[in-house]
């Protein structure tokens, strides 16, 4: 045990110095712009500022449609996973890379497409005028933002659950429905519970980047709706505010402790049904 | 029977919409027009203008070199603190998961900058070993985060029975524990990987005069206009790697 | 499966062998010298650099920004030491008063002073009060971009921005400065201005704007209204030119009540390693056949009126757009950087806007 203690303390070490160097460090110059004026002097009307009219609208919209991307990655992608984990053992690796491929063309180029799509004169309307179709005109709506958030993060979302879906033994599911529950029941006493972990992972890993974005704002919502993340950004590239920046972006930490707060609650329900 | 058919329109629609815009991108790169919106005739003369381009090719190499090395040491790091991480008690784990979502979470130049600052604070002279380090960085927590939901599945008593076999620990870790966690940890590189070739914002700020990566120089064109060489070099990587998976995964099976 | 799953990762290691015999093999010194430069994205021909480096034997490091806003933190950090630099205007005199620039000795730049007609250095003096610092490298206006085809009357004013009919087909610039210049300027003010209310009536107005504007965008102007997304659009006079080429219907017109005359200079760093070659660099850069290639290449105007001379094309030496008589425009500025607490005024009235 005492051997156990120690190796693991060898083992988390070269992350921890890491963190500490590279993640605590900057972290804590985030504290001190946020806290300071640009005299030094401590403040704390950085953080308060938030509750302006104008920066507690962004958030909540940047909430809104955060929230609302993830619900759709999640509703999209949790069935998908379950197909391809199904699918024959050798083509695991095949199908992860085929999720993340798009990904390896740039992020910009990759929007960019996406408004040559969506425009009004754009490819999709020209195919759909050509079938005499009524257009699409969702280009600089809020519509075209949750669209760009679930296109850019939804792998982010396959894959964890693909990953934890995969871990779970074909035996316990052959159990259950031996003991006579139907697929309904097993999928929500087996199936879904043992895949939470990777849930959790999905939702940190789609809502926390949705929640910061502003390039896809600026390119498919025509900048026309202002986004939490298009305030922190404009602060640092255009205004050069940095303490109000900061100020704004550890307001956005309160998300992760709750992040953290969440998952802790719902790690000891995954680790318990599993044992 | 319909069932399966069901599940393959899901994938196709799924596909379509993954794909569409890289179906895009890749026309682009046939079209005489320099611009995006316009449709100017076939071409094939980015795709020749580009094997001119010395500064495209060094940058492209840039780019992979970093991406590759910055995921797989990521991985490394990744995969120890998972297991350490698996090991603490459940309050300390809440804790450093929670700085691990930090740089997913800070906007990326608060990082950029605050790396920059660091590094000159410490004197550390800017170029290839300054965008390494920063990309390590921010690629651990994505490795940690397709690890992690693997590690909380593994069943403890695997392991602790092939050490009672008489397994060393390493000999059990790489027979036992590793298998299992495998598949995280190819997607966590993978991850890592994909997030080290679109960063543009960190490398802005950590990299030296004259360093280029793809993304440094596809943002810096933005204001004169995205060359079409781009659209040209991003189909060429995405058929490439494309072969390659078809290829590997149509190669004769062997045994394990 | 798990044979396979090891290849996977064999791929990238062959690569990697590929990277260190092919990528690297560059590092060789160079006798004369290098000189730093840190320029905006695609805004050289690449083919100077080489006859630069061919005829000096001096070795060009080449680097890029995206705006002068990620550009002024890395210089002033130090990350890097550049030598010489390619900022705008306002941002060349916040760097003034950051005591980031050196001042330059024009001796060793005799082309600059020979070349660089008088009224670009009188416009400098607006950001650069004894032309001390900087060396006019291009400039343009900033006026209205509008297709023939979408709109029925003469346009020559701002105020066609503020018309019903055009909704959901303008679009305007997402940058606080160049917004709110159009704001002010639409109401008869000066685009440098720091008066609370002056600025508080430029802000309504541009709320008044907003639902009639289609996309805020900076560089997306060019592509979409070449596609035809939209009837008008506030553009960059140096966009202008490509543009028309592009779409022939288009037309660029700078408005009555002025506009916005930008300049981007070379300038040098004060702790510039390299302070000589730098402006072996910015003199070779003022030659006439190298400011024309320049010119050719980017299409933004040159201040270089030797270069201008050598355009063979009558159209575009004389093109208005490209070379727009100046004296013939009233109430033409150029911006200035208004200090700290005016650019948080200007950027929370943005925001007001923005999230209106």
């Amino acid at each position: 045990m005492k051997n156990n203690r120690l190796t693991g303390k060898l083992l988390s070490s070269p992350y921890i110095v890491w963190a500490v160097i590279f993640i605590i460090v900057p972290l804590g110059m985030v504290f001190y712009y946020g806290l300071t004026d640009k005299t030094g002097a401590f403040t704390i009307d950085n953080i308060t500022a938030v509750m302006s009219a104008e920066h507690a609208k962004a958030l909540w919209i940047s909430l809104g449609l955060s929230l609302i991307s993830t619900v759709i990655c999640f509703f999209l992608a949790y069935p998908l996973a379950m197909i391809l984990a199904n699918m024959n053992v050798s083509q695991h690796s095949f199908i992860v890379l085929i999720f993340i491929l798009p990904m390896w063309m740039n992020f910009l180029l990759r929007t960019l497409a996406w408004q040559t799509l969506l425009e009004k004169t754009g490819v999709i309307n020209n195919i759909l005028s050509f079938f005499h179709l009524p257009a699409l005109n969702i280009i600089n709506t809020p519509y075209a933002i949750i669209l760009g958030m679930v296109y850019n993060f939804l792998p982010f979302m396959v894959l964890p659950i693909y990953n934890s879906l995969v871990k779970i033994d074909a035996n316990v599911v052959n159990a259950a429905k031996d003991l006579g529950a139907n697929n309904i029941q097993t999928f929500f006493k087996i199936t879904l519970p043992l895949s939470i972990p990777g849930i959790i992972s999905g939702i940190t890993m789609v809502f926390i980047p949705a929640l910061t974005t502003f390039v896809i704002s600026k390119l498919l919502g025509g900048s026309k709706i202002l986004l939490i993340g298009n305030v922190i950004e404009e602060e640092f590239t255009q205004a050069g505010n940095w303490h109000l920046g900061s100020g704004l972006s550890i307001v956005l930490m309160v998300f992760i402790i709750i992040n953290m707060a969440a998952s802790a609650i719902f790690d000891k329900d995954g680790e318990g049904s599993f044992l | 029977m319909m069932k399966i058919t069901v599940k393959k329109i899901y994938i196709f629609l799924i596909f379509v919409f993954l794909y569409a815009p890289i179906a895009t991108l890749m026309a682009l790169s046939f079209n005489a027009s320099r611009t995006r919106s316009k449709w100017g005739g076939f071409t094939l003369k980015w795709y020749i203008s580009l094997f001119d381009n010395r500064e495209i090719m060094q940058a492209l190499w840039n780019t992979l070199f970093i991406a590759l090395i910055s995921s797989l040491t990521a991985v490394v790091i990744g995969a120890i603190a998972c297991i350490a991480i698996h090991k603490m008690g459940k309050r300390k784990r809440a804790v450093i998961m929670g700085i691990t979502n930090i740089p997913m979470l800070n906007a990326d130049i608060v990082t950029g900058i605050s790396l920059m600052l660091l590094f000159i604070s410490f004197g550390v002279k800017f170029g290839m070993g300054t965008i390494l380090l920063a990309h390590i960085t921010f690629n651990i927590p994505y490795v940690i985060l397709c690890i992690m939901p693997r590690m909380k599945q593994l069943n403890p008593s695997t392991y602790e029975a092939a050490l009672d076999l008489g397994a060393s620990p390493v000999h059990a870790f790489f027979k036992v524990v590793f298998p299992d966690i495998f598949p995280g940890v190819l997607s966590g590189f993978l991850m890592a990987f994909t997030m080290s070739l679109d960063d543009f914002i960190i490398t802005h700020f950590t990299k030296g005069a004259g360093v280029d990566t793809l993304s440094t120089k596809i943002y810096t064109e933005v204001k004169k206009g995205i060359k079409p060489e781009m659209y040209a070099l991003s189909a060429i990587i995405f058929v490439t790697v494309l072969l390659l998976l078809f290829l590997i995964n149509k190669a004769p099976k062997e045994k394990v | 499966m798990k044979f396979r799953i090891s290849k996977l990762f064999f791929l990238p290691i062959c690569a990697i062998f590929f990277l260190f015999s092919s990528g690297c093999g560059n590092a060789a010194g160079n006798e004369n010298g290098e000189v730093v430069v840190y320029n905006w994205g695609e805004y050289l021909d690449p083919e100077a650099i080489s006859l630069f480096e061919e005829e000096t034997g001096i070795q060009v490091i080449y680097d890029e920004f995206e705006t002068n806003e990620i550009m002024f933190p890395k210089v002033e950090a130090g990350a890097t030491q550049y030598d010489v630099i390619c900022p705008s205007d306002y941002m060349i005199q916040k760097m003034i008063e950051n005591d980031l620039l050196a001042e330059l000795n024009f001796d060793n730049i005799p082309n600059a002073k020979a070349n660089i007609g008088t009224q670009y250095w009188d416009r400098s003096e607006e950001f650069d009060p004894d032309n001390k610092y900087s060396v006019p490298y291009c400039w343009g206006t900033v006026g209205i971009l509008y297709n023939k085809t979408m709109v029925d009357e003469p346009i020559d004013s701002w105020t066609v921005l503020w018309d019903e009919k055009y909704q959901d087909n303008i679009l305007m610039q997402d940058s606080v400065r160049d917004a709110f210049m159009v704001g002010l300027k639409l109401n008869g003010y000066s685009m440098n201005s720091t008066d609370a209310g002056e600025l508080e009536t430029a802000k309504n107005s541009l709320i008044q704007q907003k639902p009639l504007v289609q996309a805020y965008v900076v560089d997306q102007v060019r592509d979409k209204m070449i596609g035809n997304e939209a009837a008008i659009g506030v553009i960059y006079s140096g966009e202008a030119i490509y543009t028309q080429r592009e779409n022939p219907d288009l037309e660029y017109v700078i408005p009555k009540e002025g506009t916005n005359v930008w300049i981007d200079s070379w300038v040098i760093a004060k702790n510039a390693p390299n302070k000589e070659n730098g402006e072996k660099f910015i003199d070779f850069m003022c030659r006439p056949e190298i400011a024309l290639m320049n010119f050719e290449y980017i299409t933004y105007s040159t201040p270089n009126d030797a270069a201008r001379d050598l355009i063979e094309d009558d159209d575009i030496r004389n093109s208005p757009i490209a070379f727009p008589d100046l004296n013939q425009f009233q109430n033409l500025e150029t911006f200035q950087y208004l200090g700290e607490e005016a650019d948080q005024m200007y950027n929370s009235l943005w925001k007001e806007v923005k999230s209106e």
